[in-house]
């Protein structure tokens, strides 16, 4: 096991350094200079050329790329073009947003996903089976920014339950240790911040939460359905085994790892996904600042935040695979 | 643990964190809304949304107008703009004495003024200040290069020297005249912070300014939130009203507005005009008007045919139907503009007789440069609202429907802005949206920036040069004579007006909304504002 890990993380390596070649490839395809958008619309020609000269901009790509690998080594990502301070200083406030939003937003889609996708298919082709799948058609087309809109609308203005957008009450802030808010609170035992940090997550967390959540259902519902077609299943349901004791006892443990494959996937499609959902509440996570670099050319910013998540999403899918071992022990690593 | 345990206890504590999640949301739940009385403290708190975060809050290092929203609350200017204009008041300097030639200038501050970090406010300072940016370049201080013409030593450097001539007393030595000079110092980048903080904080003062500003710096969460609180030994009587203000950034408009109707901020910046309406007609909320300080047009590239012919830039200017544009997507909140400079900018020419708009003599004109069957081009459509462009393809396709009637067929292409604004800048385009809005209230900010052949390729994107009006322009930047100099201005216009490189379009007035609790809010045509005078009911 201990092996396999290590093989893994090894093969990190060239996968990390293929990506940062891309990334740095694209983001300097693009027209645009960023001394010029640094500087803005009123800047003079001068100040450009100083500008260009002093970033490094006038150095030949592969020279930008190689002073850039040297710095990753030393894990330096290199500074924002734009606020002259080191991403690794300012990336983590936003990356631990994104993170916490993300797992809310997981959480809720393995929840209702899941059991929707078990009840689905225990009554297949009943009405409660039709609904979840139109609503999981929806879930899956519908727009965020649009859905964004509407929970806000209806939660926030018309119920007056929810906030808007933001993380927390900026009327009583919270004080930040590790970026994570729910933990944030706990730490302090401030349990009125928590449940606001909470009531913040809700909206953005369920628009977040919508597609995976659909996905989840359908492919729960899908696997399951196979399951509970085999001999097994109807030997149990023969010796008398409640119908609820088999499905989610003997069935889903069967059903479960192609579902949990999904869901490592979604995870990390939400860490670099949210952009919109982060836009629509005013959540200062890293989808929104990879976005705004791009905006503003900042190179070091999107080459190294696309890093980051990149990073973080093969993680993710190490740990799934791992998982499946723990679920099935026939599931070897070797 | 066996795999089945851990599969039913992973499973167990799902439900468990959702129950108290969903168990949480339901209680409590008005403590966001309601303003003043919200939140765990009796203190007047002003949330204040905007589009963006800010880039830096030391104010001479960045030209973006997030950053001085404020900056402009953490620090004073030695003078300051109008209430709602950009004459000039009294600021830092309680007096000013300008020489005969205009080369020297006496500055007489105001004592008793204490920094935040309660060091005492002099001529020292002031000298400390000037002599830090002068020190620099165009990248650490961009504003100070090109609003007093280089840095040190350079040639083109308005600012000799900056002497202490007693506690309260600082004369500064020009080289030449700038007659824009006091309206430049009262722009927020050169504001005066505090000497002690700059040299402790270093590199980091831009996260630690330190001011003698109404408010002082408390916390900032990047991309979130800026708090600033207020200072209790602030030298004006009676101000601030607010004990706390806090610059929330949420990007998207609508959900702006939502903040804004669920009582979750206070004061709502960058309001589409579309949604006007809905402001005024609800009874919990005020709309505010920024007077207007820019301009939206569309320029034409003359080095490019045909529009190298001005007749057929004059066939343009004919062609389309200005006020058209501004009742439709400007919801009428934008004056139709003549000039490239908006009306209430000293110097403005309101003899100018505008290009009425008619297709016949658009035709006309087109037929008498030759193109009697018009032609074909391309088209610029802003891919970014701006104040004064709302929806720049909405406002492309008028246009390109305008010109069909004439002849002429525009094709609409759009890139992402910064890409936009590099291909404009090259000359790449036949024909492009942009705007600008002002810096300082001065004529030279409009015409000599975006119109004079020293310009070109930056921010004179229509390539377009004229010696005449160079002329003119150059020897309006150091005319002391303000009547003079408004003179020289209104000829420039008459010239640009004549040539045509643009169709100047419209003047916007930005719009934001408040809550009606929000006393005495006025919005700054320079897009920052003070916030000292400003109380909550």
């Amino acid at each position: 096991m201990l092996h396999y890990i290590g093989r893994r993380l090894l093969q990190l390596i060239p996968v990390l350094l293929g990506m940062t070649f891309i990334v740095f490839m694209i983001i300097r395809a693009i027209p645009g200079d960023p001394a010029q958008v640094i500087l803005g619309q009123q800047a003079s020609e001068e100040a450009i050329k100083a500008l260009r000269t002093n970033l490094g901009l006038d150095n030949p790509w592969y020279i930008q790329y190689f002073d850039y690998l040297k710095g990753l080594v030393t894990g330096d990502l290199g500074e924002s073009l734009r606020t002259r301070t080191p991403v690794v200083d300012e990336v983590w406030p936003y990356l631990a947003a994104t993170i916490e939003l993300s797992l809310f937003a997981i959480i809720i889609a393995v929840i209702i996903g899941i059991n929707a996708g078990i009840i689905s298919a225990w009554f297949q082709n009943s009405w409660f089976d039709y609904l979840a799948m139109i609503i999981a058609l929806v879930g899956v087309s519908m727009p965020i920014f649009w859905l964004g809109l509407m929970n806000q609308w209806i939660f926030s203005i018309e119920l007056g339950i929810l906030p808007t957008t933001g993380r927390e009450n900026v009327r009583d802030p919270v004080d930040v240790m590790t970026g994570f808010y729910v933990i944030d609170t706990l730490i302090a035992g401030n349990f009125d911040q928590l449940s606001t940090v909470l009531k913040h997550l809700v909206l953005p967390g369920t628009a977040l939460a919508t597609i995976p959540m659909a996905i989840i259902a359908r492919m729960t519902r899908s696997s399951m359905l196979e399951v509970m077609r085999s001999d097994y299943v109807r030997t149990a349901r023969s010796k008398g085994l409640s119908m609820f004791w088999v499905v989610y006892k003997h069935a889903l443990k069967n059903a479960i790892i192609p579902v949990l494959t999904i869901i490592g996937l979604q995870m990390g499609l939400l860490l670099g996904g949210a952009i919109l959902t982060e836009t629509i509440f005013g959540w200062p996570g890293i989808g929104r600042y990879i976005y705004e670099a791009i905006g503003f050319r900042d190179y070091p910013v999107i080459q190294s935040g696309i890093l980051i998540v990149a990073f973080i999403f093969v993680m993710i899918n190490l740990f799934v695979d791992l998982l499946y071992g723990l679920v099935d022990p026939r599931i070897k690593y070797d | 643990m066996g795999k089945k345990k851990f599969l039913t206890w992973s499973l167990l504590l799902l439900l468990l964190v959702s129950t108290a999640l969903f168990g949480c949301s339901s209680d409590k739940e008005s403590e966001e809304s309601g303003g003043s009385e919200g939140g765990s403290t009796e203190e007047k708190t002003l949330i204040f949304g905007r589009g963006g975060d800010s880039v830096s809050l030391d104010p001479i290092t960045v030209t973006d107008g997030e950053s001085f929203k404020v900056t402009k609350n953490i620090f004073d200017t030695l003078v300051n703009f109008g209430e709602q204009d950009t004459e000039i008041e009294a600021g830092l300097a309680s007096k000013w004495e300008p020489s005969e030639d205009g080369l020297t200038y006496t500055f007489t501050l105001q004592e008793g003024v204490k920094f935040h970090d309660d060091t005492d406010f002099n001529a020292e300072a002031v000298v400390k200040n000037f002599e830090r940016w002068a020190a620099g370049d165009g990248e650490q201080f961009p504003y100070y290069g090109s609003m007093f013409g280089g840095y040190g030593d350079d040639e083109g450097h308005v600012i000799d020297s900056v002497k202490a001539t007693g506690d309260y007393e600082v004369v500064f030595t020009l080289k030449r005249p700038q007659a824009p000079f006091l309206k430049n110092l009262a722009m927020s980048p050169f504001a005066i912070a505090s000497p002690t903080a700059i040299e402790k904080a270093g590199d980091s003062f831009g996260d630690n300014p330190v001011g003698t500003g109404p408010f002082k710096f408390v916390e900032w969460k990047r991309n979130d939130t800026i708090t600033i609180e207020k200072f209790d030994d602030y030298w004006v009587d009676g101000e601030p009203k607010l004990d706390q203000v806090v610059f929330r950034a949420i990007p998207d408009n609508s959900a702006r507005l939502n903040a804004l109707l669920s009582g979750e901020i206070d004061l709502a910046d960058g309001i589409t005009p579309s949604d006007g309406k809905t402001i005024e007609g609800d009874d919990n909320l005020q709309l505010f008007e920024r007077p207007s300080m820019n301009v939206g047009y569309l320029g034409m590239t003359v080095t490019r045919e045909p529009f190298d012919d001005p007749k057929v830039r004059q066939a343009v200017n004919h062609a389309i139907d200005k006020q058209a544009i501004v009742d439709a997507f400007f919801e009428g909140r934008a004056e139709v503009a003549k000039n490239p400079i908006p009306p209430v900018i000293s110097g403005y020419n309101d003899d100018i007789e505008e290009y009425e708009y008619s297709p016949e003599k658009a035709k006309e004109l087109l037929a008498e440069a030759g193109l009697p069957d018009g032609f074909e081009m391309e088209l610029y459509a802003m891919p970014v609202p701006r104040p004064y462009m709302p929806d720049g393809q909405k406002v492309a396709e008028a246009i390109q429907k305008n010109l069909a009637d004439v002849g002429i067929t525009a094709k609409i292409v759009s890139f992402e802005w910064a890409t936009y604004l590099e291909k404009a800048a090259n000359g790449e385009a036949d024909a492009f949206l942009l705007g600008w809005t002002g810096d300082n209230g001065d004529a030279d900010n409009f015409l000599y920036a975006l119109l004079d052949q020293d310009n070109v390729g930056t921010n004179n994107y229509t390539y377009y040069e004229n010696q005449e009006l160079h002329d003119l322009l150059i020897k309006a930047q150091s005319e002391v004579d303000e009547d003079v100099r408004n003179d020289l201005y209104k000829q420039a216009q008459e010239i640009i007006h004549d040539d045509a490189p643009w169709v100047p379009l419209a003047h916007s007035t930005p719009l934001l909304a408040g809550g009606k609790n929000v006393i005495n809010f006025k919005a700054h045509p320079t897009g920052s504002d003070k916030l000292a005078g400003v109380d909550l009911e």
